[in-house]
């Protein structure tokens, strides 16, 4: 019996180390394998705004600034609908709630892929005869240097909109769960003294539900900065600095999707020096939002 | 219950065990040729290799279209028994990589626009304005330029989207080498390769990818293989050549465009077929090719030569129909006696 145990405990122990072992490895990887890159540029590889495969140099600042400019834009639309639609999804009726609720969730279910042909096919030219001409010519706003007057459908603010549709369903849940967590002694008595529903929502729900949203901007974080398929089909693929939100542009995973297959020699290493780059920059995201919410986890509890 | 259950599952397996044994005894076991790489032949190979493989019932070929660079890649790595691709290797690099290489097919590049308004080989485009469009000199399609170029057409004001490859592509090679003739300002700035620094545009992925993105941008200009151009029913415009003259992209320019190639002069079959003289050829014509390993075994050998054969032999016709130019049958000759023996 007591050997069954050992046996067993041992199983679980490998499945449980498995996952940091594989995490370890994959920055090992990545970085014996981009090693000539950082051989040959140093750390001006994340500084330098240059890749022209056709001269062997390979800088990785666009791709950088483009994978943090869509996941921003994406954040900057996705909040404020989640929230809202997570506060609505706790108050309603529960029949109501509950199929808007499964609706948000099917979302989650789309892959990827979908979400960049529906971009290509019906978001970019929606963006190029509607959204832009409406932004840059009627409101005016293409005066603006990070607006832009030139636009074609594509690039960082299209990018943008479609990650913020494909992060919402998960910024969404992870509200709406904290949300429900809500004490309904602290509601009830708030209704209790005359409150009306919006100062509920607002001065209790969302109070308490803080770290509900702090955790969604995270789990939004995560899935923006890495997303490829979407992201690939309209941001342009063009490796240089964009210059305002119209413009087209790459995010470090758009690049790897592009280039990998073709490439060798110090073209591959690059590749997998980005590839490094974008791990440590998800890595470092996760590790601080967790970090963060056990911070303020703990701080709450001791309040409460 | 159970017992029922126990005998429709031994019912089943029995009838599976006899599916397994008429499929084992129907045909010998199917011996698998690889190859991967160019997007530029891919509808006509893959054409071919469905039709072999209905004639040929022992052996299946299969064709990955992965690009001209993956496929180089694959070869290299040995993962693959034939590479497709775009760019020749000259007859010193397929000597140090331990490849072979022979032409296939040849076909033509054309440039593709999206305008409202605007026939299919309706716009033209003479060389300067080809380049200065690419490079990002002329931005808007109501430019003096291309005004006085085509004084029959309405041009919109609207801006000029290029449209190019995202990837390492042997389309691009052509095109920027075409380029890079015609200008001078092209070859100093950018220069000619699979994968360059565009000066501007939007990058597509594939031949597929270029021609949905110009199909999409309202004010778009790309360069694709003319069968996926004409497959999306993509506006295609006529280009003017070195004779002066404007072309339309037809069977016919494509083929005047190779007949001049001089391929008894091309040590390993190292030849670029952009910007050939005559009055009637088509200036962005390129060749594909085919490249092996001069180490794989004799047997691979023999089904690849076979297979080669039947493709330059049946394959022909079906080439045509997909408005791709088979190599000329003197050049077949060489290649048989040099390369298949």
């Amino acid at each position: 019996m007591l050997k069954f145990d050992n046996i067993f405990k041992w199983f679980c122990f490998g499945c449980a180390a498995l996952a940091g072992l594989l995490m370890l490895g994959f920055f090992i990887q990545l970085a014996a394998a981009g090693s000539e890159a950082w051989r040959t540029f140093g750390l001006g590889f994340v500084t330098s705004a240059r890749w022209n495969p056709a001269e062997q140099q390979f800088g990785a600042l666009p791709a950088i600034t483009g994978t943090l400019a869509t996941t921003a834009i994406a954040l900057v639309i996705a909040l404020p609908l989640a929230f809202a639609a997570a506060l609505f999804l706790t108050e309603a009726p529960p029949v109501v709630g509950g199929v808007l609720g499964h609706a948000v969730d099917l979302l989650a279910a789309i892959p990827s892929v979908i979400y960049g042909m529906w971009g290509l096919f019906v978001l970019a030219p929606l963006m190029q005869e509607h959204v832009q001409p409406f932004l840059a010519d009627t409101l005016g706003l293409g005066g603006l240097s990070f607006i832009g007057t030139e636009y074609n459908g594509f690039g960082l603010l299209t990018a943008g909109l479609i990650l913020a549709l494909m992060i919402l369903p998960y910024i969404c849940a992870v509200m709406r769960d904290v949300f429900i967590m809500t004490p309904a002694v602290l509601r009830e008595s708030a209704y209790g003294i005359g409150c009306t529903r919006y100062e509920v929502t607002i001065d209790i729900v969302m109070r308490y539900g803080i770290r509900g949203i702090l955790g969604g901007v995270f789990i939004g974080l995560g899935r923006a900065l890495g997303e490829t398929m979407a992201v690939l089909f309209v941001i342009g693929n063009v490796t240089s600095m964009p210059e305002n939100l119209f413009d087209s542009a790459t995010t470090i995973a758009a690049t790897l999707a592009n280039n990998f297959a073709e490439a060798d020699g110090l073209e591959r290493s690059a590749l997998f020096a980005l590839g490094l780059v974008l791990l440590a920059m998800s890595f470092g995201i996760q590790a601080a939002a967790q970090y963060y919410l056990h911070l303020t986890g703990a701080r709450r509890g001791e309040k409460c | 219950m159970k017992q029922a259950n126990a005998k429709s599952v031994s019912r089943i397996m029995a009838a599976a065990a006899m599916l397994l044994a008429a499929g084992c005894s129907e045909d010998r076991p199917t011996v698998a040729i690889n190859g991967a790489g160019a997007s530029f032949p891919a509808p006509v190979y893959q054409n071919w290799t469905h039709a072999y493989s209905q004639g040929n019932p022992g052996i299946r070929i299969n064709y990955l279209s992965l690009g001209s660079g993956a496929g180089l890649n694959q070869i290299n790595a040995g993962t693959i028994d034939f590479a497709g691709s775009d760019s020749p290797l000259t007859l010193e690099e397929q000597q140090a990589a331990g490849l072979r290489q022979f032409p296939m097919l040849t076909g033509g590049v054309v440039v593709i626009v999206n305008l409202p308004e605007v026939e299919n080989l309706a716009l033209k485009l003479d060389r300067a304005a080809l380049a200065d469009i690419f490079l990002g000199n002329i931005t808007r399609w109501n430019d003096p330029r291309l005004r006085s170029l085509n004084p029959e057409l309405k041009l919109p004001d609207l801006a000029i989207t290029v449209v190019r490859r995202a990837d390492a592509s042997g389309t691009s090679f052509i095109f920027t080498d075409y380029l890079a003739k015609i200008s001078p300002e092209w070859e100093r700035r950018v220069g000619r390769g699979a994968s360059v620094d565009w000066p501007v545009g939007i990058g597509g992925q594939k031949n597929p990818g270029v021609c949905n993105n110009v199909a999409r941008i309202k004010g778009a200009i790309g360069y694709t293989e003319y069968t996926y151009a004409a497959e999306a029913k993509l506006a295609m415009a006529q280009l003017e050549n070195r004779a002066g003259k404007f072309v339309k992209p037809t069977m016919t320019s494509f083929s005047a465009g190779v007949a001049a190639a001089d391929w008894k002069n091309a040590p390993g079959f190292h030849m670029i077929l952009t910007d050939q003289p005559g009055e009637t050829t088509w200036p962005i014509t390129g060749v594909t090719y085919i490249l092996f390993r001069t180490d794989c075994d004799a047997q691979t050998k023999a089904n690849l030569f076979k297979y080669f054969n039947w493709c330059f032999a049946t394959g022909a016709t079906a080439a045509r129909k997909l408005n791709y130019v088979p190599i000329p049958e003197e050049v077949v000759a060489i290649i048989q006696n040099e390369v298949f023996k």
